[in-house]
């Protein structure tokens, strides 16, 4: 990285002991099922356990032979059958299934379900409705959190998001709650706890009450401060385009469970090729935070840096070679292959992002966030959607649009949607319904204030239920303040400055200078203040929820100890990459280290996809 | 002082004596006469049936229940069948065995608790005798019947009977016989006369004491000892044979010269018995055998109960009760006459000292000399423990402080805890409380069953003051106590509700352990609902009030208790309940007002009854969600008449919900699988089911452009949408000469920079270069880069003074264009003139 960090950051703390947990008790529940026994994986769980098992320690265990579960007729012949799933009950409805087949034909099997990372009522409810709930045997593996990096702890469950923000479905929270309870009984006690936003504080008081229900063991901590952030907070930053190195990696290639794969277009020959994308990657890690335009240069540095090391060989005598070899030539060979994979990588990036089209969006994006020009944006949305660019894209800008504008004017609502539809079909009402109820693309109401309709409310009933109406009504009625936040926050600088990318000065470098990420503005400032003191205009404006709490260890936070320096902040709902490099170099500025625990990595496409309701 | 011994009486080496421990305050009309009388061990209650032959219904016995100190707790007339048996069991419950063979307990207040049978066939042979006995395993009852057979349950908790095998040659009951717990395994040691055998589950053996000399006689009593160890047996011509129980031992032999059969005969042992003794009962005299040859004998004035007890012999009568045990072997050593050991020296050291008299040094300087002192202290410390008298332990106690002042290292420990622990004794000693408990019971028995005990018993307030004085934790001492209080406070019918549950919020706070729920769940059985709610609320853990508040039929407050819980399981759990326990209409009501429930419930339907789901959006008239729904069958639907006919009520839906885009929207896509399926008919173009777009895209790549039009007006697509979409068709098609006809029919709304680019993106620059010249002004300069007409955009950009312009001109030059790149920086120094 081109600034150096401050040489007192703190140490993170060792999260591979989150692995090895999961690891034994995985172990230990496949031994609970003793003898042979075939396997079956959720496709999403596959990643993960790959991260923490490997095949051969599976197959130690006896386990005979790995099957996804993909819900069709299983055509195992072992006479046990271990299911690893998440508590779906789509998946359980499919065992039921395959153990009701089985009945059928008369087959005497053993099914266990390992559920993970715990399992819901519901799913046992399913086993029982279709009778099947004495032939199996279920378990719970607590895998919680699964550490993608040093700094990043991730619960890969992207469903968090549409099933607690949109559906409403608040299941995961004490699964977040658990999570969070995993950590502090590992790293705490916590001195301080930050939050914002519904979910956050329900997690929060679900930790709290595992903690009052299990006895702390005194420990050192390892970690001082902990911000929860709800998703739907800032819904403007995993929107935007993302011209990070990692986030355009992610945005263009996908990263899955900190591991991509790159197709023959960057590996330069026939095969593609799957890349952990980590800090044990040299090359990676000092490029990933850096804004796109200053890839190339990095890389080509390298290449030169490279070049005279290997270059070093030539007058050399045959002891000084030896050492060469046997030392630094291994290196050099790792990194000569990790920079021409990022090359490649760039290369296919440069391809894509620097048309003309891009570089408009941008553009249109950055007036969207500035608030100016709305007309020509939404003329170029228009012709987006009626060029057929993108169903992904399309819809994308339109909720920037829509949330920095606090809403559509009727016209321009009615008829984008209405193109919208010619494009990709009138099966995107249901996507559009989806999006209102999120307040993600929503209709301007005349006059209506929040505060103007709970009050109007508030006549007709009395108060008690007037604040559970709201809290129904609040999803209708959820307004976007964005123009207000940007204000306050001062989230967009002055554009007619320049702004030198290779010297970031501030968080607004992740999206070339012209936007502070909410998010992480919000836990700089909070941070900054130690708690919510001066932010209440804010906090109104975010619709509230937000909290500040003392540890109960009060005679800790006294001691400036390494450990208030760092920060845990967990994002429900998922959080991007640029978020992370924003907190790095936040983290870098004020000598914190953040650890970002989040409940899946997200970015524009994940969150629009998750919430489309087509049919194809 | 000097009186201490004036109560020892000498047994062999030993000393026994007889301390009163209570005056009855009960008042027995016929003293102890006539009577079932059964005393709990370890200072339990009494419970007496007096009459117990009583059989009319006019005259029935009476049953009473005693304090140890004669304290009266219950007493009600006995109504079921003629008893046979009374006993205690080990958690204080009254057991009464009746002739046909069941067993009634009640707790210590004589309330009924249960009853259970010893078996079928006892009903017709009847109970001829039963033992209530104690063992490892909790409280058992033996029976022998009619037919000379014995049933055995071991534990009364957890009910196994055992008929045990047939005994040779017997007939009625035996003369006498008890129950043995050896070996883990329950016995039966019975005497038919001339022969002695041993029961167990499966045989019965002939046994017989080792050394008893033939001439003895038949056996006619027998005893065991508390711990199961020893046993005594008694012969018709008066031979006491004393023996481990095992049999294959013998002890002693004493002729008791007593030719009567006892009352009574019991062991009368301490731990680390010098000589233990088997204490008899006749009619006027109570006689202390030892193993040595020695006895003791008491006149008896009126009718006497023995209760054995792990050091000693209780002795109940009506007037008073007596402690009979061996003085230990510590205080024989400090109160015997002359004794010259530390203990006895450090107390008389003390007496002078309290005298001012300087013979206390001299006592302190001979201890000191065997260098005894600490043994001095210890011994006083552990004499106080086993005095009954308090004035006594304070002398002991008080010499036991004394003479630690003369020692520097000698720990604290054993002092104080005897000083709190003797406090404790002495006060549940009193008469009101009447638990005399020994020291070495105490210890037995541990102070936790102390406090159960005192709980059972009511006395919450000094059970409280106990565990605060020994410093229990609170988990294990007051929240227990607490907790059984609230309990019992809330079957307190005379309160109301509301003054319950106010004094059990006071006393019980929050404190740790004590769960709300579990006294509520008792109020409930008592059948105060109201009362139970109120308590739930001081409940904490939601989770621990919404099982208690479904059972109650509470469901509304228990779901939105298990909504304010956040844990969607327990949601869950109490939607499934009401699902099943409600009908649809009120299920739905509920749910109604529970947003979270509801979504979760939703969320359920979607997956597994969608059938539900539209009547739950029917019931809320929720016709947004409604029309959604029929949208989302209709996608479902292969037919297509299905689909329209789902769609039309999706538009009706959004009618309802004056959603009149949505409504529009649906309308036009009725209208579109219409058109689409005529196509299809007419001209197979595979079209049903796709978006506008789509279908527009595929008529102009069939070259239907007649239909493609009328599609683009039918549906009011966006001119701008309509030429992109056809200049891309034509350039696909390379239909050049359409496409320039097309350009030219009117002023193209995507411009014609459009034209250019598409063209270019299919390589074909000699068709792009045509529609530059139409390029607007501003885009002229990106038309010529377009085609690479480096020339040509320069002269645009220098005509327009556009320094951006020319600056991106000037950047995608290469060495070679020479010429542009010179005019270019003429034209831009002209310009910055």
């Amino acid at each position: 990285m081109a600034h150096g960090a401050r040489r007192d950051c703190p140490e993170l703390p060792d999260f591979s002991l989150l692995k090895r947990l999961a690891r034994d008790q995985l172990i230990y529940l496949l031994e609970q099922l003793p003898g042979k026994k075939d396997l079956f994986i959720e496709p999403d769980l596959m990643s993960p356990l790959d991260r923490i098992a490997n095949v051969s320690t599976l197959k130690q265990h006896e386990v005979d032979k790995l099957y996804k579960v993909e819900y069709k007729p299983v055509i195992s012949t072992s006479d046990q059958l271990c299911f690893l799933i998440r508590p779906r009950i789509q998946t359980v409805k499919w065992i039921c299934d395959v153990a009701n087949a089985d009945k059928a034909a008369g087959k005497f099997r053993r099914y266990k379900i390992i559920f993970t990372p715990q399992k819901f009522y519901s799913c046992e409810a399913v086993l029982e409705e279709q009778g099947i709930i004495g032939d199996v045997t279920t378990d719970e593996w607590s895998f919680y959190l699964l550490p993608l990096d040093d700094d990043i702890i991730s619960l890969e469950l992207p469903e968090f998001f549409r099933d607690n923000f949109l559906s409403g479905d608040q299941r995961w929270v004490r699964t977040a709650g658990s999570a969070l309870h995993l950590l502090h009984s590992l790293y705490g006690p916590f001195s301080k706890i930050y939050g914002i936003g519904r979910c956050s504080k329900m997690a929060y008081e679900s930790w709290r009450e595992q903690v009052a229900e299990g006895e702390q063991r005194a420990q050192n901590a390892e970690i001082g401060k902990v911000f929860l952030i709800d998703r739907d907070v800032d819904f403007v930053t995993p929107l935007c385009s993302q011209v990070v190195y990692e986030g355009l990696v992610d945005d263009i290639f996908r990263i899955k469970c900190g591991c991509v794969e790159f197709g023959p277009e960057v590996t330069s020959s026939d095969k593609s090729m799957k890349v952990m994308l980590n800090s044990q990657d040299k090359v990676f890690n000092e490029i990933r935070n850096e804004h796109f335009s200053n890839v190339f240069g990095f890389l080509s540095q390298k290449a030169r840096n490279l070049q005279t090391a290997y270059d070093k060989r030539r007058g050399m005598d045959i002891k000084q070679m030896r050492t060469f070899v046997s030392e630094e030539l291994k290196g050099l060979k790792q990194e000569h292959r990790l920079l021409s994979l990022h090359i490649g990588a760039s290369e296919s990036i440069m391809k894509k992002k620097t048309k003309q089209d891009f570089q408009e969006m941008l553009k249109t994006e950055h007036s969207l966030l500035e608030g100016f020009e709305i007309r020509e944006s939404i003329s170029f949305i228009e012709e987006h959607i009626n060029r057929q660019v993108s169903m992904i894209e399309s819809l994308r800008l339109l909720c920037l649009l829509s949330i920095t504008e606090n809403g559509l004017l009727p016209k321009d609502f009615r008829s984008l949607k209405a193109q919208y539809l010619q494009s990709y079909g009138i099966d995107h009402l249901l996507t559009f319904a989806n999006l209102r109820q999120l307040g993600l693309l929503v209709e301007q109401q005349p006059g209506e204030t929040l505060a103007a309709m709970e009050s109007k409310v508030g006549k007709l009933v009395n108060d008690k239920t007037a604040g559970k109406l709201t809290d129904a009504f609040s999803s209708l009625a959820r307004k976007s303040h964005f123009r207000a936040l940007s204000r306050k926050l001062n989230l967009v600088p002055k554009s007619d400055e320049e702004y030198d990318l290779r010297v970031p000065r501030d968080m607004a470098y992740i999206f070339s200078g012209a936007y502070v990420p909410l998010s992480c503005k919000l836990v700089e400032q909070v941070l900054d203040r130690d708690g919510w003191t001066g932010l209440e205009e804010v906090t109104r404006l975010l619709n509230g929820h937000e909290f500040a709490v003392t540890g109960n260890n009060g005679a800790d936070s006294k001691a400036k100890s390494d450990a208030q320096r760092i920060v845990l902040v967990m994002f429900l709902g998922g959080c991007t990459f640029s978020e992370i490099s924003a907190l790095r170099f936040l983290g870098r500025e004020r000598g914190y280290k953040f650890i970002v625990v989040t409940t899946a990595i997200t970015n524009s496409s994940r969150i629009i996809e998750s919430l489309l309701d087509n049919h194809v | 002082m000097s009186f201490i011994t004036a109560n020892w009486n000498p047994l062999g080496e030993a000393f026994y004596r007889k301390t009163e421990l209570y005056e009855m305050s009960w008042s027995l009309r016929d003293g102890l006469r006539d009577s079932l009388v059964a005393a709990a061990p370890y200072g339990g209650p009494i419970a007496l049936l007096r009459e117990p032959h009583r059989r009319s219904p006019s005259s029935r016995p009476q049953l009473e229940i005693y304090s140890a100190s004669g304290v009266s707790i219950a007493s009600f007339p006995w109504k079921s069948g003629p008893v046979v048996q009374v006993g205690w069991t080990v958690s204080d419950e009254l057991l009464l065995v009746q002739e046909d063979g069941s067993v009634l307990i009640y707790d210590i207040f004589g309330t009924f608790k249960r009853h259970f049978s010893m078996g079928q066939e006892v009903v017709q042979s009847q109970v001829l005798e039963a033992q209530v006995f104690h063992s490892p395993y909790g409280t058992g009852v033996a029976i022998v019947t009619g037919s000379s057979r014995f049933t055995l349950a071991t534990n009364i908790d957890d009910l196994k009977l055992r008929r045990l095998p047939e005994v040779p040659g017997l007939q009625g009951k035996p003369i006498c016989w008890l129950v043995l717990t050896q070996d883990r395994q329950t016995k039966v040691l019975l005497s038919t006369g001339p022969d002695l055998y041993i029961l167990d589950n499966t045989s019965c053996t002939a046994v017989s004491p080792p050394g008893l000399c033939p001439q003895a006689g038949s056996i006619v009593h027998m005893s065991v000892s508390f711990s199961y160890k020893y046993l005594a047996l008694l012969t018709d011509t008066g031979h006491l044979w004393t023996g481990p129980s095992h049999l294959q031992d013998k002890l002693n032999e004493v002729d008791t010269k007593n030719t009567k059969p006892p009352q009574q005969m019991v062991w009368c042992r301490r731990p680390k018995s010098q000589q233990p003794s088997v204490v008899l009962l006749w009619d006027k005299l109570l006689m202390v055998v030892g193993v040595c040859q020695d006895n003791i004998q008491f006149p008896i004035e009126e009718p006497c109960v023995l209760v054995g007890e792990l050091d000693g012999v209780r002795i109940l009568s009506s007037s008073q009760q007596d402690l009979l045990q061996e003085v230990p072997l510590v205080c024989q050593e400090i109160f015997k006459i002359a004794s010259m050991a530390p203990g006895a020296l450090l107390l008389e050291a003390h007496r002078e000292y309290q005298k001012s008299s300087q013979k206390a040094d001299e006592y302190l300087r001979e201890i000191k000399e065997q260098s005894m002192l600490g043994e001095a202290v210890r011994q006083c410390v552990e004499a106080a423990g086993h005095e009954y008298d308090s004035n006594t332990q304070k002398d002991l106690l008080r010499a036991a402080s004394f003479g630690k002042c003369f020692l520097t290292d000698f720990s604290p420990d054993p002092f104080v805890l005897t000083c709190r622990e003797l406090r404790v004794l002495n006060s549940v000693r009193e008469s009101s409380v009447g638990l005399p408990l020994t020291h070495t019971q105490f210890k037995q028995m541990t102070q936790q069953v102390l406090i159960d005990r005192l709980v059972y018993r009511q006395f919450y307030p000094i059970a409280i003051e106990i565990c605060r004085y020994l410093k229990i934790p609170d988990y294990q001492g007051v929240s227990r106590v607490l907790k059984h209080w609230a309990s019992c406070k809330v079957q307190q019918k005379d309160l109301t509700d509301e003054a319950i549950a106010r004094a059990v919020c006071v006393k019980v706070g929050d404190s740790p352990g004590v769960s709300y729920s579990h006294i509520a769940a008792k109020a409930y059985e008592c059948g105060r609902t109201e009362l139970a709610i109120k308590l739930l609320d001081f409940e904490a853990r939601s989770g621990e009030q919404v099982p208690l508040l479904l059972k109650m039929k509470r469901s509304q407050l228990a779901l939105s208790k298990a909504v304010e819980s956040g844990d969607t399981d327990l949601v869950y759990t109490v939607v499934t309940y009401l699902k099943n326990e409600m009908n649809r209409g009120d299920f739905f009501m509920t749910l109604r007002n529970q947003p979270v429930a509801l979504s979760l419930y939703r969320q359920f339907c979607k997956l597994q009854e969608q059938e539900t789901l539209k009547d739950l959006y029917n019931q809320d008239d929720d016709h947004q969600e409604l029309a959604n729904y029929h949208v989302t069958a209709s996608y479902r639907e292969k037919r297509l008449d299905s689909r329209l006919s789902l769609l039309q009520s999706a538009v009706d839906e959004y009618n309802k919900a004056k959603n009149d885009f949505s409504a529009k929207a649906t309308e036009d896509e009725m209208r579109l699988l219409r058109f689409q399926r005529k196509l299809d008919d007419e001209k197979g173009a595979g079209l049903l089911g796709l978006s506008v777009q789509a279908t527009l895209e595929a008529l102009l790549a069939l070259g239907l452009h007649k239909q493609a039009e009328q599609l683009y007006r039918d549906f009011r697509v966006p001119d701008k949408r309509y030429w992109w979409l056809k200049v891309k068709s034509l350039v696909e098609k390379e239909e050049w000469e359409e496409l320039e006809k097309f350009s030219k029919s009117k002023k193209s709304p995507i411009g014609y920079l459009a034209f250019v680019d598409i063209c270019m993106k299919s390589n074909n620059k000699y068709e792009a270069k045509k529609y530059v010249s139409k390029v607007t002004l501003e885009q002229k300069v990106r038309a010529h880069l377009a085609v690479s007409d480096l020339e040509g955009a320069a002269d645009a950009a220098i005509e327009r003074k556009n320094e951006s312009e020319m600056a991106t001109v000037l950047s995608r030059c290469s060495a070679s264009d020479r010429l542009v790149i010179d005019r270019l920086s003429r034209a831009a120094t002209a310009g910055k003139k």
